[in-house]
């Protein structure tokens, strides 16, 4: 089953706490992150790629990052 | 890169602002002070009658059009709301009680560091304290449950108020107050505090700067990002005011500033607690109350009244030092939301907590 965090409508900087949570608990694979704003996007990718993910922005009504290491 | 840039950029230009505003008119080591201005503009609404701080500063109206204007174009803008409105009101109702027993909000405190205030050192550790307090929270899981999407029209409203009060700005009616003397009396041209606060209203929204939040990822994640717009602002303040000759250091003798160690300290860890339970600085939350985000508004609408009720009430300190009240309301504010911090835990954890959530819609939630 995918690993997902579901941060929408979350205050700054709980998707980051959330994300951080889940990628330190996850050495590889795939995870997907949904946000609903940009700031949390942007927050969450730079977490991310600072713990060594890639990131793919697929942006509809909410925002999924799809995570991959 | 492009986004470490534009925070240094934006960090630097409030900087450079706050020092040519204070050129051009406004209060000492006041260029830019979020809490200082919401005061005033309680005061001009005749909120409080302290005849002293009563103006309404152009500086915020253009903030608030600014960051509007930036979010409709980035399409930031959404209007979202419903996430324990009133404990929101309640932090900020508190938070801006200890800014002015210190006398500044974080924007002012770096303003005054700047100055040569060795005070604002003093007010800067007790900031760092309650951001730290507040980080304790925040990793148990607080969390004051998710916004939702509401009714766009509602995210007008605040751009709205503020395009009012810059007509009443420019055709002062009677029943707006205007200081005759004080440190509200003391502005720059309202076309350029105007402009300025519409610059950086633009760049704040884009950058995403925030003066708490630049300390709260230093300490909790090891993230410099929000930091270095944080830094830029002292150092271009910093040398602005040493240029132009703004600069005294020393605890003695400094504008719009008290030296009562204690109280500088225990207003600004309130300030800085309540700052990171909101999810932000004052300036931030108007940012994020201009792109639609209604319970900021509510939090800036908690901003006023707080400032309100410190001036009507005689709470607020002032160059002779913290009244016995103030002293009183502080410690009040930090029980207040020390509670409304494990109010979040416990609700958190009535929510299903952070991780498996049951109600995934309700609280933060990770599953896997």
């Amino acid at each position: 089953m995918l690993k997902t965090v579901d941060a929408r409508g979350l205050s700054c900087p709980e998707p980051v706490i959330l994300t951080r949570q889940l990628l330190s608990q996850t050495t590889e694979g795939n995870v997907q992150v949904i946000v609903d704003n940009n700031t949390a996007k942007e927050n969450v990718t730079r977490t991310a790629e600072s713990m060594g993910w890639k990131v793919v922005v697929q942006q509809d009504t909410d925002i999924i990052l799809n995570l991959s290491k | 890169m492009r986004n470490k840039m534009l925070i240094v950029t934006t960090g630097g230009v409030v900087g450079l602002l706050g020092v040519l505003l204070v050129a051009l008119g406004n209060p000492a080591n006041m260029g830019y002070c979020i809490a200082c201005f919401l005061r005033d503009i309680s005061g001009a609404l005749g909120l409080h009658r302290a005849a002293p701080v009563q103006y309404l500063r152009p500086e915020i109206i253009g903030l608030i059009l600014g960051a509007f204007g930036s979010a409709l174009a980035s399409r930031d803008f959404r209007v979202v709301g419903g996430s324990n409105t009133l404990a929101r009101f309640t932090l900020a109702f508190f938070g801006i009680i200890g800014m002015l027993v210190f006398l500044g909000c974080p924007l002012r405190m770096v303003y005054r560091l700047a100055g040569g205030d060795l005070n604002a050192l003093v007010g800067f550790a007790g900031l760092i304290v309650g951001i730290a307090v507040g980080i304790m929270f925040l990793r148990h899981g607080y969390s004051l449950g998710r916004a939702i999407p509401q009714n766009k029209g509602a995210g007008y409203i605040f751009p709205i108020i503020a395009i009012i009060l810059l007509s009443f700005l420019l055709i002062q009616p009677a029943f707006i107050f205007f200081s005759q003397e004080g440190p509200a009396s003391m502005h720059a041209p309202i076309i350029i505090s105007l402009a300025a606060g519409l610059l950086v209203g633009v760049l704040a929204q884009r950058s995403r700067l925030c003066m708490v939040g630049g300390i709260r990822d230093l300490i909790f994640f090891r993230d410099t990002h929000l930091l270095s717009g944080f830094v830029a602002m002292l150092v271009v303040a910093t040398v602005g005011n040493l240029i132009v000759g703004n600069f005294n250091l020393g605890f003695e003798q400094q504008p719009i500033a008290h030296n009562d160690g204690l109280w500088n300290f225990l207003g600004m860890t309130l300030a800085g607690f309540a700052a990171i339970l909101l999810g932000g600085c004052p300036l931030r939350q108007i940012i994020s109350a201009s792109e639609g985000n209604t319970d900021s508004v509510i939090t800036v609408l908690g901003f006023m009244a707080g400032a309100a009720f410190a001036h009507n009430y005689g709470l607020a300190a002032s160059g002779s030092g913290v009244p016995e009240s103030g002293q009183i309301a502080v410690v009040i504010g930090l029980l207040v939301v020390l509670a409304i911090g494990v109010i979040g835990l416990q609700g958190s954890k009535a929510l299903g907590g952070n991780v498996n959530a049951k109600d995934s819609r309700r609280s933060g939630s990770v599953m896997s």
